[in-house]
């Protein structure tokens, strides 16, 4: 019997082609291909996760609340062994686990469903004050939004109570590929500064700075990281 | 007498002293009612400011994480308000442990407030998701029991305390429907703090009246097994035939009549006092009895046979 710890491991170059294997009508080519090298990053370098002990009280939690592209994300669970690769081609369709927005009770190793936005990091808030409430120190979340997503209002009470409250567990990923509508004047990160939030502002292909940016020590304070996306 | 709002900061200050899986999570409202709790429990005891979707989305948060939360402020502001959460951090993310959602103000508590304050539509509204425990206690001593049972158990569970309350508590069992009174003619259901009023409107009614202190999941067993006659009157005090379809399917072998008494659609755009309210939306007990009789056609002794003008 195959379980999720056996499964085969792949490579970060294998990603374009377990990418390749999805097909649907609603693809999101390039919110997919935003998040790719951020969430690489996170499972390859930074994450204590494990296929083997998703439910681990000792783990540390992605959220991944932009969850209109998940095709990157779906092919990082696989390649890290969480995903079945021949689950792959079914993607979105009537019988799959994996649809067009990930849901935590289909998904292995997804811990959050998402898709309409704004939900993503207001929970990741909860669940940080929750594993403090549990005394549950060292694990650590942490949640990928984009720049455009940020719209919400929702966000905002999160980012505003998540300063105030010095959630130093918590790490917000901002894929920032210029999609907000209004743009965000002086950038994203300052609106995180203003609350409290230690920030950084990095290339989002960059792996080595995206992994710095990720582990920087952040005392007392939540930790937000801008990856910026250039667009073609 | 101790309202049900006090009650429940009593009685949840004294569980999260006893269980370490409970925290309350609040949004301003209600918070001076927890200072105590917050002093010996800062981490179980979040005043988030006043943010309610994130007071929802903190709390399925939390249940992510294995707490299991107490949410709590005005209805309108935690159900209504935030619906989108309740349905996608609650209800989607269905985390193990659950939620609680605790609400005070009811459908008019706060009618000098005006409508921004009332919320008669929060159980339709939950009503549209599965897997919701409704509490609406008449009395805090049936509220006291309802918060102590969910907090001893996982899933979704909203108490709904009012500031109106009937006199003393009605509920003879801990789940499903009370019998206060048998009759022949119809069955009468009274939900939460209008069993005082459906039992003087039935006075002399040759009728059955049960009394429901929780509506979901809805005692169709109960509802059958004391029907005499294929006519229910429901009397709830939010939105008007919220549990109309309850009935039909408890009934639906049967050729039956139903009316669903309750707060209208319409916004009245008064202010003035709970009770008066509750007399213009026709909940109080000599409207009920009117609307009653003249639903089932009987005699309303002293009055004349009452005309059956409340069929719509």
């Amino acid at each position: 019997m195959t379980n999720a710890s056996t499964l085969p491991r792949y490579s970060y170059e294998d990603l374009p082609s377990l990418i390749a294997l999805m097909s649907g009508d609603e693809k999101h080519d390039l919110a997919s291909l935003s998040t790719v090298d951020v969430i690489w990053v996170l499972y390859d370098r930074v994450l204590r996760v494990s296929p083997s002990a998703t439910g681990s009280d000792s783990r540390d939690r992605f959220y991944l609340s932009k969850g209109h592209g998940p095709m990157a994300y779906y092919a990082v669970l696989t390649a890290k062994g969480f995903i079945r690769a021949d689950e792959l081609p079914r993607y979105g369709q009537f019988q799959s686990l994996l649809g067009q927005h990930p849901d935590r009770n289909l998904v292995p190793g997804a811990e959050i469903s998402s898709g309409s936005l704004g939900h993503g990091l207001p929970l990741a808030v909860g669940t940080a004050l929750g594993l403090r409430a549990m005394g549950l120190t060292d694990d650590r979340v942490f949640v990928l939004t984009g720049d455009g997503e940020l719209d919400e209002g929702s966000g905002h009470e999160a980012i505003a109570f998540a300063g105030r409250a010095g959630l130093d567990s918590l790490h917000c990923v901002v894929v920032d590929n210029s999609s907000a509508s209004h743009g965000w004047p002086g950038g994203i990160e300052t609106r995180f500064a203003a609350e409290g939030w230690s920030t950084a502002r990095v290339d989002g292909r960059d792996h080595d700075a995206l992994e710095a940016a990720f582990t920087v020590s952040h005392p007392g304070r939540p930790h937000a990281v801008v990856a910026v996306i250039k667009r073609a | 007498m101790e309202n049900m709002r006090e009650r429940f900061a009593r009685v949840a200050t004294g569980l999260l002293d006893s269980d370490p899986r409970l925290a309350v999570v609040l949004a301003d409202i209600s918070a001076d009612l927890f200072d105590s709790a917050r002093r010996r429990h800062p981490d179980r005891v979040v005043n988030l400011g006043i943010r309610e979707q994130l007071l929802i989305s903190v709390a399925g948060g939390m249940s992510l994480a294995g707490i299991r939360p107490i949410a709590h402020t005005f209805a309108s502001f935690l159900v209504e308000r935030p619906f989108e959460q309740i349905k996608l951090d609650l209800n989607h993310q269905a985390a193990a442990a659950g939620a609680i959602l605790v609400s005070a103000g009811a459908s008019f508590d706060y009618a000098a407030s005006g409508r921004t304050h009332q919320s008669p539509g929060d159980v339709a509204l939950l009503n549209t998701l599965p897997g919701w425990t409704v509490h609406v206690p008449g009395h805090p001593d049936e509220a006291e029991p309802q918060l102590r049972a969910a907090a001893g158990t996982d899933g979704l569970v909203y108490l709904r305390l009012s500031s109106l309350a009937n006199a003393a508590p009605l509920a003879r069992r801990d789940d499903g429907f009370t019998v206060l009174r048998r009759g022949g003619e119809a069955t009468v259901l009274a939900v939460g703090p209008l069993g005082d009023a459906v039992i003087a409107a039935s006075n002399g009614m040759d009728v059955t009246v049960l009394y429901a202190p929780t509506i979901r999941p809805f005692d169709r067993q109960t509802l059958r097994a004391t029907l005499s006659a294929p006519v229910v009157v429901l009397v709830e005090p939010y939105l008007a035939g919220t549990s109309v379809h309850e009935v039909a399917t408890a009934l639906a072998d049967l050729p039956h009549r139903v009316l669903g008494l309750g707060v209208g659609r319409e916004e009245l755009r008064h202010y003035g006092t709970p009770q008066q309210h509750q007399a213009a939306h026709g909940l109080d007990a000599t409207s009920l009895r009117e609307q009653i009789a003249g639903f089932i056609g009987i005699e309303d002794s002293g009055r004349g046979r009452v005309p059956a003008r409340s069929l719509a």
